[in-house]
């Protein structure tokens, strides 16, 4: 293979392969990636921390690998971004959020231990929304990220900096973490391919917790075959988190390059389509699944009553969880202290620490769980939002009986502009309506771009959702219509994209 | 319909140890309220009969086997510490005991 | 701190009119190798913030991760109490801010703890000898211990005053299971006593199962102690204060004491109890108030979703019931049956912390009576002089049951014994090792005896003459100036046989 020209526009797998083949170096992909990111995040703003030095060692150690005839991983060589809610030993992880700012985790997460381990050059940390809170990274206490194909709009959220460093050819993976569709959004509105693995088919060890029954890492990529082999690596059962499962990751890779539906059952959930989708997301969406249909698949419409409630019980569980998980930021063991004058008490520094290392949006989740968890309370707000899990969970059993898969648009638009939503808390909470359900149940999700919007020219997002473990199924839906929607179009969608 | 006052609002404060000044304390308040009243919408379908869902997956007896493990060098548990004295975290006076 | 002490009513008239209840809470640690929900180990005294780690400091993204011989012990500490076991139960997170907590809650259990109901009989001691009270087990739950806290400047390293504080974290995330009593009724004035042996019989409990050496000085065996008053046993409970970590015994007997006269000096005077938690003062024995009901936190317990259920199976169940030992009062039954000692003698042993030491020094080959008065007696009051439990002592059983044995061969006189006893206290080895070294033997050589017998009858011919007499007690004077002479090697049974013989009297 001739050295390309922009080893930026390669995917994970060619640059792997590349890697492993000596057709080019790591260092020289490292160092590639390392120039458009001082080329272009000034303007996309993706990254919170880029760790030059980290990555251009860890990039030598695969080449010195190499060298010595090791053999390499699937993914060696490749550059990749962290959301910077994951740790990352000696690395400053802040999770948006200035109560962090400075913190240089004393661990790797899981996560970030399997791909050192496996070769995968880290480049650095990745914005987001504070503590994974928001649908468009416009939450990060370090300003927003763009989205590549129009500065001026968010690039979804909470991991914004992941979908957008890829869709920027930052880099060709990055990590997400979702826990109403905070991967799944934001690759629907850059026009990149994100993945929710099934609750605990990756462990969530050394991610900081928003909400512990809801949060799930994934991968960001570009194409359907690189976030599965992205999957296979960080996936897996981890003894170090108790809600991990224990099983073999589901043949991903497999699947991603069997990219076929043919006898498939595809459910398309009429809860999530029609009154609140753009007209230009729903006419992508149909199209789509009209082309699954000429591809072989079955297409039925299934229904899921009480996904009506799925909004409503996700903003009453997931403030409560994280009400309880930031409760340790208070200034005592790590972080911003603030207020400390030597005669105030400890319960005033804490409160003035995290009044002012919290932005908004925190703060108001943080009263919002406070409440739904206190006495007199509990059973009519976090009780019933836990029956309503119960709910969705039935819903989707019974539509999995009809379907193999489930389908639906991602997220109801394209891109919003930035500061659009931002005074409107509920308008902003709307944005992941249809993501949601699948947190709620566990159950693994993917989306993948569809086309443009006609009235906007921005991506439109189509997402899958499978049984829990049965991720493997994502990818053949999501291949088969990447190999197909690719044939049609000619190049991949974000060739369309302007230039930065 | 909920209907939530700022003196409420400040309670959840100090019990969730946010000094928020009395403006933030209002503008939450009617924040809380829009939201609170489309959140309670749960109520209408959550019934006696239906069991609560806690976590996503039926798993149960996730153990650990009793073997030490290596801890973090003090140097490395106090690194990140604001205030640091005699190998112990530093704390602000603490008025009431527990 | 309460600016005027608390009026208190003498302890006779409280209890005279009014009847009080009880309830107690009991924090046991745990000594498993390693912490509740992560492998920090959990010995006590290693210098500050060695023993943690991601998980038990609460940094962000560390999560735990149960450790199954704490469960086991819980379950254990479950069956020995006849609770039942819950087939299901969890851990919920309890939430409040603490600089103690590293996460700002504690895991624990809430609503569904892993041993329901039971309960333990316990001997009272009275003047009549023991009575049995049944007392009525709530429930027990695990959780976690929290970090320790020093205050620094002020006048005492109390909180109160302090300029400011330290944490270390190594106890923290340390296992715990907390048992909880039913009301305790009908105690009457004999309730400090049934606190105490409430205490010490789960004490005996928690070390007969293995699972905690439950040293309460050390805080691993830590108490909550819950009294209220009413006006009979037929009318409802009063108003309840929670005196927090009682940390000895004594302590336990103490409180509730205290807090029988606080309450009734308060109703009597017409006043009302205040629900409130208050602190005990094991300095001046005192307790006093801390968060009162109004002040209580609302702690927004709900289900940890960090950790999955626990669901123990019959089969596992069963094979932890398998392994419980002999309970306490069966083995104290046995026992005193064995040594022939009587109710009080019983209860003097148990008191006393001896029971252990005293069986396996028998176990050793030593009389009972023999082990026994050593345990009790010279043992004892040295461990009090040292403020230790008599178990605590830098001598073994076998020591002690080798002694016993050198005594009976008539090798030593006891005399000479509690010099060996007291050289093995000193560290200077074993029995034998003290006898070589400091050279003690009994004096046997009867013309060693009869030199030292007219030695001392020459100087003290006064006494002599009225031996001759026929004045026979007298003789004690000149054996214990021979026993003197002769540093306490002779016999002084002997030496009195020879004595008299001399003088040509008859014993
Ligand atoms: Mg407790
Ligand atoms: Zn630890």
């Amino acid at each position: 293979m001739a050295q390309p020209a922009d080893l930026t526009r390669l995917t994970a797998h060619d640059l792997a392969t590349a890697v492993a083949a000596g057709e080019v170096s790591a260092v020289e992909v490292a160092q590639a990636h390392l120039d458009r990111i001082s080329a272009v995040d000034e303007a996309v703003h993706a990254f919170l921390h880029v760790d030059t030095d980290g990555a251009l060692a860890a990039a030598r150690a695969v080449d010195a690998a190499r060298a010595a005839g090791e053999r390499l991983g699937p993914l060696a060589g490749v550059p990749l971004g962290l959301k910077d809610v994951l740790t990352m030993q000696g690395v400053p992880t802040t999770c948006g959020s200035r109560i962090l700012e400075g913190w240089r985790p004393a661990y790797d997460a899981t996560v970030t231990r399997r791909l050192k381990e496996s070769g995968v050059v880290i480049l650095g940390k990745t914005n987001m929304d504070e503590f994974a809170m928001g649908s468009s990274t416009e939450h990060s206490a370090y300003g927003p990220t763009h989205n590549p194909w129009d500065l001026e709009r968010i690039p979804g959220g909470s991991g914004g900096g992941s979908a957008a460093a890829v869709a920027a050819f930052e880099a060709p993976l990055a990590i997400g973490t979702d826990t109403g569709g905070s991967i799944r959004q934001p690759a629907a509105v850059t026009g990149t391919v994100g993945v929710k693995p099934t609750y605990g088919g990756v462990s969530r060890y050394g991610l900081v917790a928003l909400a512990s029954s809801l949060d799930q890492a994934g991968p960001c990529a570009r194409t359907v075959l690189d976030a599965a082999l992205l999957h296979e690596v960080i996936g897996g059962h981890d003894p170090h988190d108790s809600t991990s499962i224990d099983a073999p990751v589901p043949p991903v890779v497999e699947a991603a390059r069997r990219a076929d539906v043919r006898g498939l059952r595809v459910g398309v959930v009429r809860e999530l389509s029609g009154a609140g989708y753009q007209v230009g997301v729903q006419q992508r969406f149909d199209e789509a699944v009209a082309l699954l249909e000429e591809l072989g698949a079955e297409v039925v419409e299934v229904s899921c009553p009480h996904f009506t409630y799925a909004l409503a019980a996700y903003y009453l569980i997931l403030p409560s969880e994280c009400s309880s998980n930031l409760a340790r930021f208070d200034g005592i063991r790590y972080g911003l202290r603030a207020g400390d004058d030597g005669v105030r008490s400890v319960e005033e520094v804490m409160s003035t620490t995290r009044a002012a290392g919290f932005g908004d949006e925190a703060i108001r989740r943080i009263i919002l769980g406070t409440y739904a968890l206190s006495a007199g309370y509990y059973d009519a707000y976090y009780g019933s939002a836990q029956k309503v899990r119960t709910l969705i969970t039935g819903d989707f059993r019974a539509a999995f009986e009809q379907a193999d898969v489930l389908v639906s648009p991602t997220a109801p638009t394209t891109a919003f502009r930035l500061g659009e939503k931002l005074a409107d808390p509920l308008a902003m909470y709307l944005n992941d309506v249809a993501t949601i359900p699948a947190n709620l149940a566990g159950i693994p999700g993917l989306s993948l771009p569809v086309g443009l919007a006609p009235e906007d020219g921005l991506p439109v997002g189509l997402q899958v959702m499978a049984p829990v473990l049965a991720d493997d199924r994502l990818y053949r839906v999501g291949a088969a219509l990447e190999t197909a929607l690719l044939d049609r179009w000619g190049r991949p969608l974000l060739e369309e994209a302007p230039s930065l | 319909m909920p209907s939530i006052t700022r003196d409420e609002v400040a309670h959840l404060a100090r019990l969730a140890r946010l000094d928020l000044t009395d403006e933030h304390l209002d503008r939450l308040a009617a924040e809380l309220d829009v939201i609170l009243t489309s959140v309670a919408t749960v109520a209408e379908v959550a019934t006696a009969d239906i069991p609560p869902t806690s976590h996503p997956l039926p798993l149960t007896n996730v153990f650990r086997e009793d073997v030490v493990h290596p801890s973090l060098a003090p140097e490395q548990a106090l690194a990140a510490a604001p205030a640091v004295e005699d190998q112990r975290f530093r704390v602000p006076r603490i008025l009431d005991e527990e | 701190m309460s600016a005027q002490p608390d009026a208190l009513l003498p302890f006779a008239d409280a209890v005279a009119t009014f009847d009080p209840v009880l309830g107690l809470e009991v924090h046991v640690e745990l000594g498993t190798a390693t912490k509740m929900f992560c492998g920090c180990p959990t010995g006590f005294g290693a210098p500050p913030n060695t023993q943690t780690c991601p998980t038990c400091l609460g940094l962000p993204g560390s999560l735990p991760v149960v450790n199954r011989v704490a469960v086991e012990s819980a379950i254990r500490i479950g069956l020995a109490l006849h609770s039942d076991i819950a087939p299901w139960c969890r851990f919920a997170r309890k939430n409040y801010f603490y600089p103690d907590m590293p996460k700002n809650y504690q895991v624990s259990q809430y609503d569904e703890p892993i041993a329901v109901g039971g309960w333990l009989d316990v001997d009272v001691p009275t003047p009549d000898g023991p009575r049995r009270v049944r007392v009525e087990i709530e429930r027990a739950h695990m959780e976690e211990d929290t970090g320790k806290t020093t205050h620094q400047g002020g006048e005492t390293g109390r909180i109160h005053g302090a300029d400011y504080s330290l944490v270390d974290y190594n106890r923290a995330g340390i296992p715990l299971i907390e048992i909880v009593t039913k009301p305790i009724e009908g105690t009457g004035a004999s309730a400090p006593e049934v606190a105490r042996a409430y205490v010490a019989e789960l004490r005996a409990l928690v070390r007969a199962l293995g699972v905690s050496d439950a040293h309460m000085h050390q805080g691993s065996l830590r108490c909550d102690v819950n009294v209220s008053l009413r006006r009979g046993p037929d009318q409802p409970y009063g108003t309840r204060s929670e005196t927090k970590n009682v940390n000895s015994l004594r302590s336990t007997e103490r409180a509730v004491r205290y807090e029988i006269q606080r309450q009734a000096a308060v109703l009597a005077g017409g006043g009302r109890v205040v629900q409130e938690t208050r602190h005990w003062h094991e300095d001046t024995g005192l307790t006093t108030p801390g968060r009162s009901k109004e002040q209580a936190e609302d702690y927004r317990y709900f289900p940890e979703p960090d950790l999955v259920p626990l669901a123990p199976s019959d089969e596992w169940v069963a094979q932890l019931r398998r392994t419980l030992p002999e309970m306490p009062a069966a083995r104290r039954r046995r026992l005193q049956a064995d040594w022939a000692v009587s109710d009080f003698e019983m209860q003097s042993i148990v008191n006393a912390g001896a029971l252990d030491p005293i069986e396996a020094t028998v176990a050793d080959g030593a009389d009972p009576a023999a082990a026994r008065k050593w345990w009790l007696g010279e043992l004892a009051r040295v461990a009090n002089e040292r403020g230790v439990e008599v178990g605590e002592l830098p001598i073994f059983p076998a020591d002690v049951a080798r002694v016993v044995a050198l005594v009976e061969s008539g090798a030593l006189t006891d005399t000479l014994a509690r010099r060996v006893v007291d050289g093995v206290l000193a560290g200077e080895g074993s029995p034998d090792d003290v006898v070589a070294a400091r050279g003690l033997k009994v004096v046997d050589d009867d013309a060693a005896l009869l030199a030292a017998i007219d030695e001392a009858l020459a100087a003290n011919a006064e006494v002599a003459e009225k031996i001759r007499g026929g004045k026979v007690q007298a003789a004690g004077v000149v054996v214990g100036a021979v026993m003197k002479a002769t540093r306490g090697q002779a016999d002084a049974a002997r030496v009195r046989e020879l004595l008299l013989a001399r003088l040509g009297v008859s014993g």
